[in-house]
């Protein structure tokens, strides 16, 4: 490069870093189309009426994942329910009560912590406190370490949308004579549900593929069985075990079941963005 | 009076019973979010608590000496932490190696480079590649990635940089797909949308008019980011590669499918199987024996808590510091 | 004696006041009375305090931890800034208008029951006619009688600022604070309002702060300008726009008419 003029280099270099940043950009753009087109690909040949009517097959066995989707949704739900609240009450705390005291500044910082911590670490927290003590793997159990990923999603989104709301909202509602928990709930929570939804969506989505934390509390289960206190069959870890192993029925299963949750996981993303989307055009 | 104020029109007890009940309620409400708030707390001292409540055994009978030991084995109730440690840190290493550089390219194309049309649809893309569930990522990384990685990117890395000395090291041996190498691009890939979103979030937050200045000057597009915008944006950007880190730290699945979950150190070699912490875990937790073996597990599960926790508190403290600087403004 | 009688009486009486935010000293030793179902004008350049009395008047500054009031705001004798003083019944009688339309994310019935409900019960019929009596006082009934429960957020500003103003007179306050209250609206829109101001004012005591100033001279009846938190001059508003007995004033208002 020594013998360009210096105008020249700058140019060239300039040129040569903006192709190499639009080399990264397609790069991220091709591992997010190729794998949707593999998992789609084999997954939809796999899609079949008995993936849904049937149990998880024994090896080399043919079956479907009925028990799986199932137990799946159950542990989903229970976690949603149970996180959600938890999680809206304290990200109110978090954005109306607390600009300044130090419990708040405290939460934010473990909340945030929380939420990249390695969600198998949950589920060696859930065994440690609820499944080593009852003596066995649960579906209550899988959904309360679920649950314990649904709340930081959502304190963190509860919080930034109650922050958007402009100040002048709260004023108003505070200059007609309301008290404090009904400016909140009645004006504040209001103007902010869609975004608050929103995180509960993300945070479904996050649960959803989830499978760590489901090693060692849920487990797995090859029946149908929708009892709480006994192990469950739920999609991630039957995915995990069937593509695991040798046998082709299996991995086929398991293809399905990836596909599955892939489509469920991206529609509940794309939809909670679109929901966001409309909340910031108002 | 030609309107009666509301108030005057009252009763004086109902006004004042009022008062009561808005009293009550915002104390009532008040505590009721404060008390979720200790909750988020107690619930990271319940985990810190409870791991090491659950590794006691291990660490009694191992100390310190848990963290330099290659010895794991069950059956002789041998056990040390090295090659899972190794194995985390390796496979985080190398994907951080290759995110760092594609994600700033990409938060550059999305804040320089783009068209305003397209800034919103990629940039959701690049977000879509966060949401997809990691139990994906791996059974795809095993059965699709790796066969392919082995028939052509491994011979050719092989041909190519295993011809250096020193540095062939490391692309030496069998290529069997499956490897360090291959979880720290898996991982890499993974950990892209998050170091990405948080570059181009402070990218965007460096004011106009500094740029404006420097291309004001002369600069080219490359030159204003490379000088201007990266130095300003410098404590946001390491924190987004901090969180990153604890992202890659951490992962499970996808690394479980295709590190190899080899216990044995056999070389520097990426093209080796290897363990991580998490596969470790994820493989042995749920059919341990109760007593030293699961116990150790749990050290495991306590070390990578640690590690983690120490990497996201250091990217919380630098994008915080960020904040500040924004607020002080 | 006569004369006396017919003038009115003060209904704010402030004494002896002083406003803080953190250290900075906002508002130095001021005293007004603000007359019982007059318009009061605020005016002043930006920063002088005119808008952050008028936050006092209604304790709205309790919202943020470093402002702080000195000295007594006194609503019809009684000491609006003392500890004990109940916030919720003190703006129940002062209300409050913002600079840019503020509807909450409700219908329109909505909008202005809510205020009512947080100080009476209402039955049904009751509440409906306090919503119609609001909305045509705040001449917005004609209007919005066909879309009461559509969301406030769908009416264009103007309307949306009645809205408020409606919302604010169904409490039936005593006191109306309107803070720039056309400063985000169009012309036709802020003449609409400022017809309103003048049909409220046989109602309401209102204090209304402007930066326009032909806006003051039109709908007030007193003017008060401030200046760097201090009250320079306060009058009878011909008194003070035709001829200023401060020179300080006479080169506000002078200079911005150019």
């Amino acid at each position: 490069m020594a013998f360009f003029p210096l105008a020249q280099r700058r140019k060239w270099t300039n040129r040569v870093a903006l192709t190499l940043s639009m080399c990264a950009m397609t790069f991220g753009l091709l591992w997010l189309i190729w794998i949707l087109v593999t998992v789609t690909g084999i997954g939809v040949s796999a899609l079949k009426p008995a993936l849904f009517m049937e149990m998880t097959p024994p090896p080399g066995g043919q079956g479907g994942l009925a028990n799986a989707i199932a137990g799946s949704m159950v542990m989903v739900v229970l976690a949603t329910l149970l996180g959600t609240p938890i999680g809206i009450l304290t990200g109110i705390f978090l954005a109306e009560y607390g600009q300044r005291g130090w419990l708040a500044e405290i939460t934010r910082f473990i909340n945030d912590l929380l939420l990249s911590a390695p969600s198998i670490v949950i589920g060696l927290f859930m065994y440690e406190i609820y499944v080593a003590r009852r003596g066995s793997f649960s579906g209550m159990a899988g959904a309360l370490a679920l649950a314990l990923i649904v709340i930081p999603v959502v304190v963190r989104t509860t919080e930034n949308m109650l922050l958007l709301i402009p100040n002048t909202l709260r004023e108003a509602a505070f200059a007609l004579g309301a008290s404090r928990w009904k400016v909140i709930l009645m004006v504040t929570v209001r103007a902010a549900r869609a975004g608050i939804m929103t995180g509960v969506l993300l945070a479904v989505a996050r649960i959803a593929g989830e499978t760590a934390p489901l090693l060692f509390t849920a487990l797995s289960n090859q029946f149908w069985s929708l009892d709480l206190n006994k192990p469950m069959a739920n999609l991630p870890v039957t995915i995990f075990k069937f593509a695991m192993s040798p046998f082709p029925d299996w991995q086929r299963l398991a293809w399905a079941g990836v596909f599955l949750i892939t489509l469920g996981v991206l529609a509940i993303n794309i939809l909670a963005r679109t929901l966001l989307a409309k909340r910031t055009e108002n | 009076m030609q309107i009666p104020s509301g108030l005057e029109a009252e009763n004086l007890s109902e006004a004042s019973r009022r008062k009561k009940v808005g009293w009550i309620g915002d104390w009532l409400f008040l505590n009721l979010t404060r008390g979720f708030a200790v909750f988020a707390l107690l619930i990271l001292l319940g985990i810190i608590v409870a791991l090491i409540i659950g590794a006691w055994p291990a660490i009694k009978t191992f100390g310190l000496g848990f963290l330099t030991s290659t010895d794991w084995s069950p059956p002789k109730e041998k056990f040390g932490a090295l090659i899972p440690i190794y194995g985390t840190l390796v496979s985080s290493f190398l994907a951080l190696v290759i995110a760092v550089p594609v994600s700033f390219g990409i938060a550059l194309f999305l804040t320089e480079l783009s068209p305003n049309w397209l800034r919103r649809p990629l940039g959701i893309a690049i977000e879509l590649l966060a949401g997809i569930p990691s139990i994906v990522y791996g059974m795809w990384g095993l059965l699709f990635f790796a066969p392919l990685f082995a028939k052509y990117a491994q011979p050719f890395l092989a041909n190519t940089f295993g011809r250096i000395p020193l540095l062939g090291q490391l692309f030496a041996g069998p290529h069997f797909g499956i490897g360090m190498l291959t979880a720290g691009i898996i991982l890499a890939v993974m950990v892209i949308p998050f170091i990405a979103s948080v570059m181009r979030d402070v990218f965007e937050v460096t004011p106009t008019l500094l740029k404006e200045s420097a291309y004001g000057l002369g600069c080219t597009t490359w030159e204003v980011v490379w000088n201007v915008v990266l130095p300003y944006t410098r404590v946001g950007v390491v924190g987004g590669i901090m969180l990153g880190l604890g992202r890659a730290l951490g992962e499970t699945m996808a690394v479980t499918f295709v590190i190899g979950n080899s216990n044995a150190f056999e070389g520097l070699s990426l093209f080796l199987p290897g363990n991580s912490i998490t596969s470790a875990l994820a493989n042995e937790f749920a059919e341990a024996e109760e007593g030293l073996h699961s116990a150790s597990l749990m050290y495991l599960g306590l070390v990578l808590f640690a590690i983690t926790l120490a990497v996201l508190t250091a990217s919380r403290l630098l994008l915080l510091r960020i904040q500040k600087q924004q607020g002080g403004r | 004696m006569e004369i006396q009688q017919n003038l009115p009486t003060a209904q704010i009486q402030i004494r002896n006041f002083n406003f803080y935010y953190g250290k900075f000293h906002a508002i130095k030793n001021t005293d007004l009375d603000i007359f019982n179902r007059r318009v009061t004008a605020f005016i002043g350049p930006s920063g002088c305090g005119k808008s952050t009395l008028l936050r006092a008047m209604n304790r709205m500054y309790e919202l943020y931890p470093d402002q702080r009031a000195e000295g007594e705001i006194l609503l019809d004798g009684t000491n609006v800034l003392a500890k004990d003083a109940d916030l919720n019944m003190l703006r129940a009688r002062v209300g409050m208008v913002f600079q840019k339309p503020t509807p909450f994310p409700m219908s329109i019935y909505e909008n202005i029951a809510f205020g009512v409900r947080l100080h009476e019960s209402l039955s049904r019929a009751d509440m409906d006619e306090r919503v119609q009596w609001a909305l045509t006082r705040a001449a917005l009934w004609d209007e919005a009688k066909d879309k009461l429960n559509q969301s406030g957020l769908g009416l264009s500003g103007g309307q949306q600022q009645r809205l408020c103003i409606a919302r604010g007179i169904a409490v039936k306050p005593e006191v109306l604070l309107l803070d720039e209250p056309t400063s985000a609206l169009d012309p036709i829109s802020t003449a609409r309002i400022e017809e309103l101001i003048h049909e409220l004012r046989e109602d309401f005591t209102i204090a209304i702060v402007t930066h326009n100033m032909q806006q003051a001279a039109r709908v007030s009846d007193y003017t008060a300008y401030m200046y760097l938190g201090e009250m320079i001059e306060f009058g009878i508003t011909d008194q003070i726009f035709l001829s200023p007995k401060q020179k300080q004033t006479e080169d506000y208002i002078t200079g911005r008419f150019g």
